[in-house]
């Protein structure tokens, strides 16, 4: 603080501190990733328009009751919910400065997140294998892009986490990938917001008709 | 005002500006369990409702879970998101309200106008020629 010490002004002068515009610490990227995530929710709710709009229109082929696998479902809600708090404990450990529990926290995020994708490509295959893929009608192509853009925005995702990790591992925790990493926990929390209305409606509701 | 004064608020400041960036949160050990909690709780639920198909009603049971999954939005916003009303002086509350205002719009309108087209539509088929006369 010395150099903000008054004894420096000069006579006659005013003596002036930064306070000319107002501060904001690290503020600017967390509101301007937020407003990101406000405009990538957009874009999820015109693909939960579409659906809402065309999910019933099997064009005589397989209904959601024939074809999804609650049990399989379930299990993938809770790889995601898992890898939330996974995370969550991952930047408890980054605000107290323990670098290595930090990255081991991240590490089992990461593989949660693996598992989440491998889990929910297996029944893509599964379903296009049954002859039920995007083409088969507009249910299926417009559950495909809804759920297929959440399992794309998962995997990029996991492609920032190791690319967070290793820039860690290398660079330590420094003030740049502390905001990294804050900003990658509101992406990460903000799909599994997604996935909450994603399991509700499509699947839950799906097989309820 | 005197040196002493100004280095006093000087302090002061740069105790704010620590302030302000701890608030933008890290949560705490209790809030994120809580939140998980809440999340399985919230989960489990609806998943049962519908595998055990418990209420009877399809539509009673769709409401339900709408429900369920509108109130595990707001915990993970709270519990794992850290929204509240003063992060960012306000700013990320007012883009979130906006932004559901966008999505409300989205999808009811959509829903509403594409439900309503079909029987806006001129009759096709010789039954809906019967019902519509």
């Amino acid at each position: 603080m010395a150099s903000h010490s008054p004894t420096l002004a000069k006579d006659g002068e005013a003596p002036s501190f930064y306070m000319e515009e107002d501060h904001h610490p690290e503020g600017g990227t967390m509101l301007g990733f937020w407003i990101y995530l406000m405009s990538d929710c957009l874009i999820f709710a015109a693909l939960f328009a579409t659906y809402a709009v065309l999910g019933r229109n099997y064009a005589a082929g397989p209904s959601p009751k024939d074809l999804f696998d609650l049990p399989l479902v379930a299990l993938n809600t809770s790889m995601l919910l898992f890898s939330s708090i996974t995370y969550g404990f991952a930047m408890l450990e980054m605000a107290k400065g323990e670098q290595r529990r930090m990255q081991l926290w991240l590490g089992v995020t990461g593989l949660f997140g693996l598992a989440f994708i491998g889990l929910e490509l297996y029944e893509f295959a599964h379903l296009i294998h049954e002859g039920a893929g995007p083409q088969r009608s507009a249910f299926l192509s417009s559950f495909f892009t809804l759920v297929g853009t959440h399992g794309l925005h998962v995997t990029l995702g996991l492609v920032w986490l190791i690319v967070l990790m290793v820039q860690t591992e290398q660079k330590g925790l420094i003030p740049e990938n502390q905001r990294r990493l804050q900003c990658l926990s509101m992406f990460w929390h903000f799909l599994d917001v997604i996935w909450i209305g994603v399991f509700t409606f499509v699947y839950l509701m799906g097989v309820l008709q | 005002m005197s040196a002493a004064s100004q280095s006093a608020h000087a302090a002061d400041h740069e105790e704010d500006v620590k302030g302000h960036g701890d608030h933008s949160g890290h949560g705490s050990f209790k809030g994120y369990v809580t939140g998980f909690v809440l999340s399985v709780i919230l989960t489990a639920i609806p998943f049962w409702l519908v595998m055990g198909d418990v209420l009877g009603s399809p539509r009673l049971t769709g409401l339900v879970i709408m429900g369920f999954g509108v109130v595990q939005i707001v915990v993970h916003m709270v519990y794992f998101l850290h929204m509240n009303t003063k992060s960012e002086g306000g700013w990320t509350i007012l883009a979130l309200i906006f932004t559901l205002t966008l999505v409300v719009i989205t999808l009811t309108g959509s829903v509403w106008v594409m439900y309503h087209l079909n029987t806006n539509m001129m009759p096709m088929t010789p039954t809906s020629l019967h019902q519509h006369h």
